[in-house]
């Protein structure tokens, strides 16, 4: 019994919603720092609960697949890709729910300063997770790879808004807590970025059958050529 | 990994003309299963049987290529059929016992090659029924007509029978599919272990049996020889779409 159409649809459904979900998270919880916006931190705090359900929902569709189809090639590689983005999905969220939570607790204080870099690493991290998803559900593989490429970007980010806060509590100590809970917003950013990685690896690897996570960029460049 | 057989550029002819395998070139390595699976008439049956030479008990049928096994041609003239199809076995898909008792079936062989002495045939006929996983069930009925058998039961006393002659390599043609699945579990359990001893090669339609018992797998298609590579790559990440057209399901 080969894996059907619709157990393809099904499933590239399921995921799509999940995604939707998490875009939504990451962006309502940026905004709820950026805007001082509590029922928006707690809005994302409280919906993580569906994204968690349809991790398990994934879960269990692709075990029963595996069970009921015993999928072999191209199926076996959509399937086992399907549940581990599922994962990487759900730790996203994850993170989205920490920075809500910094979020609400920095809204009690008054402004460091105005955010600059934040809002633009949750525009990259969120248009990573939507690329990785698309690339996903196209197979497409030339875009998995600008995913990949795009990380480096708000790896830097990330240093400069470290740089930057510590040059402030340098100044400061007063600003101290604020800016160490900033930081760790900077970093779960980062993470979401280093999840939307692991998607767009995962769908190269759907695709082409071959494993480019742990890959020297140069490898990833032949990679592309080929693409 | 030492390598047991070696088919270079074989073709096959059916009756002279029908040429149903297009230079097929393999390696089959020593203590290792080797699956060959692909779709019904795509000729993998018939390469089983070049293994052992099985087309020679029909007139007419003629073999291009080399079969290199253990340093020697097989499908030259010189070949003593016997003897080789005593060091190639073979077991098919239904159980074919001989109609006689269990230890006959099992000293058959044996016979044949002048062994007369009963210590020694009970010795070689224990041993073989105990490495075929199918002692404990026979040991106190061993003159019964092995008639009296199931067919799981069967087909592991007809693994036995090849497996008294002390063959360096077995050959399955589809030996579970008139097997329920705890049969087919025995069977499956019982060749990954005989592999310590004997190179085995499978024919099969079960991909699943491939996967789980081979180390090696080769699908053919139209009597060619598609793609040859690890197990797992074929069932994961196979280089021919049409391999993985065929291990998906998608054929047609």
């Amino acid at each position: 019994m080969p894996v059907r159409e619709e157990d393809y649809r099904r499933l590239k459904e399921d995921l799509l919603v999940m995604a939707g979900l998490v875009q939504t998270a990451i962006k309502e919880s940026v905004r709820s720092l950026v805007e001082r916006d509590p029922a928006a931190a707690r809005a994302v705090i409280e919906g993580d609960g569906r994204v968690n359900s349809y991790d398990v929902k994934i879960d269990e569709e692709c075990t029963e697949l595996i069970a009921l189809r015993q999928p072999m090639g191209r199926d076996l590689r959509f399937i086992t890709t399907g549940m581990k983005i599922a994962t990487d999905l759900e730790r996203i969220a994850d993170n989205a729910v920490n920075i809500a939570e910094r979020a609400l607790e920095l809204n009690e204080e008054p402004a460091l300063k105005p955010y600059v870099d934040i809002p633009r690493m949750g525009e990259i991290s969120g248009g990573m997770v939507k690329d990785a998803i698309d690339a996903f559900l196209n197979g497409d593989t030339e875009l998995a790879i600008r995913v990949v490429r795009q990380d480096d970007e708000i790896d830097d980010l990330n240093e400069a808004v470290l740089l930057d806060l510590t040059f402030i509590m340098t100044q400061d100590p007063a600003t101290v807590s604020r800016a160490m809970k900033v930081s760790y917003i900077s970093k779960y950013l980062e993470r979401i970025g280093d999840h939307a990685t692991n998607i767009a690896e995962m769908v190269v690897y759907m695709v082409k059958g071959r494993i480019i996570r742990h890959m020297h960029p140069e490898d990833l460049r032949d990679l592309d050529k080929n693409a | 990994m030492n390598l047991d057989m070696e088919i270079k550029g074989l073709n096959f002819y059916y009756a002279g003309k029908h040429m149903v395998l297009h230079n097929i070139n393999l390696e089959i390595y020593k203590n290792t299963v080797t699956a060959l699976i692909g779709p019904s008439g795509c000729g993998k049956t018939t390469l089983l049987r070049c293994f052992n030479r099985m087309h020679d008990l029909y007139p007419g049928n003629k073999y291009e290529g080399e079969i290199i096994f253990q340093g020697r041609n097989i499908l030259t003239k010189e070949t003593d059929l016997i003897d080789l199809r005593s060091r190639i076995g073979m077991v098919f898909q239904k159980p074919t016992p001989f109609p006689m008792s269990i230890f006959d079936n099992v000293a058959y062989g044996l016979r044949l090659r002048g062994i007369r002495k009963k210590s020694i045939l009970s010795e070689k006929v224990e041993h073989a029924l105990k490495q075929s996983a199918i002692w404990e069930e026979v040991k106190d009925k061993l003159h019964e007509s092995a008639y009296a058998l199931s067919g799981g039961q069967q087909q592991r006393l007809v693994i036995a029978r090849a497996l008294a002659v002390e063959p360096e390599a077995l050959l399955f043609d589809e030996p579970t599919s008139a097997l329920d699945p705890i049969s087919t579990a025995k069977i499956e359990e019982l060749i990954e272990g005989l592999k310590e001893n004997v190179t085995i090669i499978i024919v099969t339609h079960n991909l699943q049996q491939a996967a789980r018992i081979s180390e090696w797998t080769g699908f053919l298609m139209l009597g060619e020889l598609v793609e040859f590579d690890r197990t797992e790559k074929i069932f994961t990440v196979p280089k021919e779409k049409l391999t993985e057209d065929y291990v998906t399901g998608r054929f047609g």
